[in-house]
């Protein structure tokens, strides 16, 4: 399958005191495998909502949105919790780590979801976790380690269960730049080795320049899309 | 469901010992209360029971009855209307198994340097059959006995307790009023009638006895009451309406005049009794279950404030890859294990609360395995029920929102 992600014609709308809010006002957009998106565009864009609909979070208005060749539109609740665990991994801006879980149950989690058992899980969430280069915390919690440290852990655990998609939501917001640049290269390293595709939303210029692919978002349309602009 | 599930279950209560303590012990005061009051309640119906059943079974009593004289009615007993003959009579009827009349009174009885006062009974050999009363040692006295008028005796355990400490009493001659009486049998033990008496303080004597030679009788062979037993339980409405029927007869009653006896069913009685404890001890428990049910309503309310606390965990969760009955179960076993282990302190609590009430009020506990495993069934479906809209409530939580609240 060439295309893990396609998308036609979406919107999205609120429901809000003030009446309908359209968020996103049909979008289109083909993301093959092996890809390195970066999304950005000003605050209010839509693209964090289109985030959320990309990683099956929440629900579309209209149009249609096909998942490594699976129709979104009429998956129930625990067919796309499927989807999310098999298929997607999730690096969020605020790392999102369970505090009371040491950093091995934490990267081991999806696992637990996808009916692993746990000596497997173990052993797999080390080898991920060596992977980003945290293999000697593996006991740590996550507020015993630091920032940059912390969104390994969460890269480590979008890996663990082999992902053909990691999306991952301004993961460098709440990091210095030194620590932006190293999150970025181990983007770069799992989409060049692994060819894991990537879609990742910022609003940093020079951390866009990472992916190969940029797009903009201006109310909720794409206004600008570096790929259709050297094909034209 | 599985170990890590359960582990996960453990370890989110473990989070928060103090608040998972203070839930736990809303349900191990209610199972507790539940055990403790149930094996009071049941500890009460034995002891009724056991009353009743030292009464004998199928028993009537037959009072000498009100009589009016001139407008002025007498009370139960204000006559004596009732004879021996009356009760010989009785027993020729087929609804009856024994009858035996009853005069009876109290006097000092004298054993060597021991004395004691006690009530004495006079009747016929019937009167064992009807009492259900087997003699211990010795033998019971006999129709000869009777029809001799005999001074011989049948004692009561505490009588003999107090005459003759441990000595065997059989044999012995006893004084009552100046006169010697032999002591034929021994009667075992009954313990405390309904009402509180000690059934076992008593002397049984042939009945011609107690008459002629011991009270002397205003009218010679009236008796203060007639004890019989019907065949079975089966019978006694038949055998109350023979007995009503033949009494009359004999007593020469009119159609129009009441009866001059009152004829007491002792076995309603009983059951009425029984129904009392009974209700009681339902009573009890119900009000025990009372704090079950707010054991349950403080684990809802934990729980409740738990999936609050942990919406940005089950947004996580969910993101990840959890199936809405993975969180459902999450929360549920939390709930559960917590109802569960208070049920079992509750269960130890309430056992132990048993035997000291039993120490040291000495009121009669029975712990019975059915309220234990009752009131763990019912923990069980109250850590379900009450756990249930607090999971749900968590598994229905919308990714989006869920990993966006603060």
């Amino acid at each position: 399958m060439d295309e893990v992600i396609k998308i036609s014609q979406l919107t999205k709308n609120f429901h809000t005191d003030a009446g309908e809010v359209c968020v996103l006002k049909g979008v289109d957009i083909t993301i093959k495998n092996g890809e390195f998106v970066a999304i950005m565009g000003p605050s209010g864009s839509g693209k964090s909502t289109f985030m959320n609909i990309l990683g099956c979070l929440d629900k579309y208005t209209t149009g249609s949105y096909w998942l490594n060749g699976n129709d979104t539109r009429n998956l129930s609740k625990d067919a796309l919790a499927f989807l999310r665990n098999s298929v997607i991994g999730f690096v969020f801006q605020g790392f999102n780590l369970l505090p009371r879980k040491n950093l091995i149950d934490n990267v081991a989690l999806p696992l637990v979801y996808a009916g692993m058992p746990l000596d497997k899980r173990r052993k797999r969430a080390r080898e991920v976790l060596k992977s980003v280069g945290l293999e000697a915390f593996g006991t740590y919690l996550p507020s015993q380690i630091s920032g940059g440290q912390q969104q390994r852990v969460a890269i480590a655990r979008a890996l663990v269960n082999f992902p053909k998609l990691i999306l991952a939501d301004e993961p460098t917001g709440n990091l210095d730049t030194k620590t932006s640049q190293e999150i970025m290269q181990l983007f770069c390293d799992l989409n060049a080795k692994e060819g894991i595709t990537i879609v990742l939303v910022t609003h940093e210029p020079d951390i866009a320049t990472f992916a190969k692919r940029q797009i903009t978002f201006v109310d909720g349309k794409i206004q600008h899309d570096s790929q259709q602009e050297q094909s034209v | 469901m599985n170990w890590a599930m359960l582990f996960e279950a453990w370890v989110a209560m473990g989070a928060n010992r103090l608040r998972t303590f203070l839930t736990m012990l809303g349900m191990v005061i209610g199972v507790g209360a539940v055990i403790i009051m149930s094996a009071i309640g049941a500890g009460t119906q034995a002891s009724v029971q056991q009353s009743i059943a030292s009464m004998g079974s199928n028993l009537f009593i037959i009072l000498a009855g009100s009589s009016t004289s001139g407008g002025v009615r007498m009370g139960s007993g204000g006559v004596q209307t009732l004879t021996v003959s009356d009760a010989t009579a009785m027993e020729e009827l087929d609804s009856l198994l024994a009858t035996a009349p009853v005069s009876s009174g109290t006097a000092q009885m004298i054993y060597q340097s021991s004395n004691w006062n006690t009530q004495i009974t006079g009747s016929t050999p019937s009167y064992f059959q009807v009492r259900d009363w087997r003699i211990e040692s010795g033998y019971p006295f006999t129709d000869s006995d009777v029809r001799g008028a005999t001074r011989v005796a049948v004692i009561g355990q505490t009588v003999a307790q107090n005459l003759f400490g441990d000595n065997d009493p059989v044999g012995k001659m006893i004084r009552i009023k100046q006169s010697p009486y032999i002591v034929v049998g021994v009667l075992g033990k009954k313990g405390q009638s309904l009402d509180g008496r000690d059934q076992d303080d008593t002397v049984i004597i042939p009945i011609t006895t107690a008459q002629t030679k011991l009270f002397g009788s205003k009218f010679k062979g009236t008796v203060r009451f007639i004890m019989t037993q019907a065949v079975s339980e089966a019978m006694m409405d038949k055998a109350q309406q023979d007995m009503t029927q033949l009494l009359r007869q004999r007593h020469k009653l009119r159609e129009s005049v009441e009866d001059d006896f009152t004829i007491r069913n002792l076995t309603a009685l009983a059951n009425t009794a029984q129904e009392t404890t009974k209700a009681m001890s339902l009573m009890l428990a119900a009000i025990a279950s009372i704090s079950l049910l707010v054991g349950g309503i403080g684990i809802m309310n934990i729980m409740l404030v738990s999936v609050t606390e942990r919406t940005r965990e089950i947004g996580i969760r969910i993101a990840i890859g959890a199936k809405q009955a993975n969180i459902l179960m999450q929360f549920l076993l939390e709930a559960l294990m917590i109802s569960i282990m208070g049920c079992l302190i509750g269960v130890s609590v309430g056992v132990g609360g048993a035997l000291i009430v039993h120490k040291v009020l000495s009121i009669n506990v029975v712990i019975t395995e059915g309220s234990i495993i009752v009131s763990f069934l019912v923990a069980t479906g109250i850590g379900v029920f009450f756990g249930f809209y607090p999971a749900h409530k968590a598994s229905n939580l919308e990714p989006i929102e869920a990993l966006r609240y603060q």
